[in-house]
């Protein structure tokens, strides 16, 4: 036994301070299994007494090898994969995952297939937001919090089984347009939630915003100064709460972002209740986005016609050899994309989600390398937990709200 | 290419003699592995780039010479302009200089690298494994790697496809 933890320590000496060599300090293992870590993250902790010296994250307990795992598949067949990386995202991945696609091979999409991608992906941004508040409402001891949340969670993803039949994993975006049109119920169901949701909204605020326990274990953690996060590469609300003004959505709109009113919000503190303000008010705006889409929501296909990419639609296989033979050759062989690298990003709730696909030619990528956020945002940990307790670690960790799928891919 | 990337784009092929590679409207700039370090310095001081966005590999196997592409894709906040800098390196025994030093976040990136395709980062001052096990074999997202898959096991052949499989041993 003696053995194995010399090892160990030998291992990590360089990350360590001197007096973890000694003894002095104690080395803790936090997880892989713990339930403050949100997933399968393991926290090696050096700690001298409550207080956190170092903190050093293992991850890869989740890899499944999907960037892997998409190359070995056609372009329309890899989308299904990249549901499974940030499961709170799952919308959002598709989006980028197909913008990417498009991008490759220069197709346009209906602005009736934009508008969707634009509700659907601002509801997924208050679902995400919604389990992070929840869940780290749980960590702080706020138990009432996961519940008032994930009612409302409930509501949207209810929305996502009216249009894709998938609560989750949704696929519903696909390269070219959507999957179908929308049901006439979807209107209604998205116009009850925009009617709740603000006084829901507030109901939230007035349990955390102001409640003097809170702001106790909030205020002042696990600061982040701006050009520190820019050079961890952290992106997304802990960015934004850290005084650098940079959304994707603003900076290089995209699905017609630009047609939208709404604000980003950027605050200076940094730390932890900083970042709680900055989602609150993101789920307040990405409300705004949803409403203005849903009234600007042109009628027309929600698919591409390009035949040479995206399938045509079932009843006019029965009555054109065309339309019957782009069928077959699309969903048997796939589509062919230009031998050439191209990198995409859209702002997904946690950050920056990019996609570097490059194409060879065939039907299959030749390398997908997904920029997830959430594994960025984590490498920043380690700097600003030093110094604070192991109790507000917790807190600081579910402030970055990260997803382990998301990280280990 | 956007208007106001272009002088940044010609600075750097002077100073490196890079070659330039365009696609919808994308610059991709190559420079040698030994003048990754001074290439990213540059930009990110002089011409603003203070995020990079990604870092990662591509794999051209079984081209040999070069072989991997590893790719830095750098984004301007002030100038919103986005800049890819490939370096190519060759099969065997690759390695490139840390960026470790420039960017923080090339840290768990490059371990990512070292990880998936054995890229080697000289300097790097933590060269571990991130995602796989320590003692794993292999770089799975080398392209001679391979997926792997598990044999559907019917009634018939059940006990003769049972023999074969691998299970965890001891």
């Amino acid at each position: 036994m003696s053995q194995i933890e010399e090892v160990s320590l030998e291992k990590f000496k360089h990350l360590v301070s001197e007096r973890a060599l000694t003894g002095e300090t104690m080395l803790l293992n936090m997880g892989p299994q713990h339930p403050s870590t949100h997933g399968v993250l393991r926290l090696l902790l050096e700690l001298d007494g409550e207080i956190v010296v170092n903190c050093i994250p293992d991850v890869g307990y989740l890899h499944t090898g999907i960037e892997k795992n998409m190359e070995a598949k056609t372009y329309q067949k890899a989308e299904v994969m990249t549901d499974r990386l940030d499961y709170m995202n799952t919308v959002g991945n598709n989006l980028a995952y197909v913008m990417a696609v498009e991008k490759l091979i220069d197709l346009d999409v209906p602005a009736r297939a934009q508008g969707l991608r634009v509700i659907l992906t601002e509801l997924q941004r208050i679902a995400s937001h919604l389990v992070w508040l929840g869940t780290s409402g749980l960590d702080l001891a706020a138990m009432s919090m996961f519940l008032y949340c994930f009612r409302e969670r409930e509501q949207i993803l209810d929305i996502f089984e009216l249009v894709s039949g998938q609560r989750m994993m949704t696929t519903y975006f696909r390269p070219g347009g959507v999957w179908r049109d929308v049901p006439v119920e979807f209107e209604k169901a998205v116009r009850d939630f925009i009617k709740i949701f603000p006084k829901r909204v507030d109901e939230y605020e007035s349990l955390l915003t102001k409640n003097p326990l809170f702001i106790d274990r909030t205020v002042g953690l696990g600061k982040l100064d701006g050009a520190v996060a820019l050079s961890y590469g952290v992106t997304g609300p802990p960015l934004r709460a850290s005084g650098v003004n940079w959304d994707l959505r603003k900076a290089r709109p995209y699905c017609g972002y630009e047609q939208y009113d709404f604000n980003v919000p950027v605050l200076n503190d940094g730390d932890v209740y900083a970042r709680y303000l900055v989602r609150i008010q993101e789920l307040r705006e990405s409300l705004k986005i949803v409403e203005q889409a849903l009234n600007k929501l042109p009628l027309g296909p929600v698919r591409s016609d390009n035949r040479k990419f995206v399938p045509p639609p079932r009843s006019e296989i029965g009555v054109s050899m065309e339309s019957l033979i782009h069928h077959f050759k699309l969903w048997t062989e796939g589509f062919p994309a230009p031998k050439a690298s191209i990198y995409s990003a859209i702002e997904s709730p946690r950050g920056e989600m990019g996609l570097l696909l490059e194409g060879d030619g065939g039907p299959k990528p030749l390398r997908v390398h997904l920029r997830t956020p959430s594994f960025d945002n984590l490498a920043v940990l380690s700097q600003i937990v030093k110094g604070h307790l192991v109790a507000d670690l917790v807190a600081i960790l579910s402030s970055i709200d990260i997803v382990l799928g998301d990280i280990d891919r | 290419m956007d208007k106001k990337l272009e002088p940044i784009v010609k600075t750097i092929q002077d100073k490196f003699g890079a070659a330039l590679e365009e696609f919808r409207n994308e610059a991709h700039l190559f420079v040698k592995p030994e003048q990754i370090v001074d290439a990213l310095t540059q930009l990110r001081d002089e011409f603003n780039f203070e995020l990079l966005s990604a870092l990662t590999a591509v794999d051209y196997f079984p081209q040999e010479a070069p072989r991997f592409h590893v790719v830095y894709q750098l984004t301007s906040l002030v100038k919103n302009l986005s800049v890819q800098i490939r370096v190519p390196v060759n099969g065997s025994s690759p390695k490139v200089p840390t960026a470790t030093r420039v960017y923080d976040v090339a840290n768990w990136r490059e371990r990512e690298i070292l990880d998936m395709f054995g890229i080697e980062f000289e300097g790097h001052p933590d060269p571990r494994r991130i995602l796989s096990p320590e003692d794993m074999e292999g770089h799975p997202l080398r392209k001679d790697f391979p997926l792997g898959y598990e044999e559907p096991q019917f009634t018939f052949n059940f006990d003769e496809i049972d023999l074969r499989k691998p299970y965890a041993k001891e």
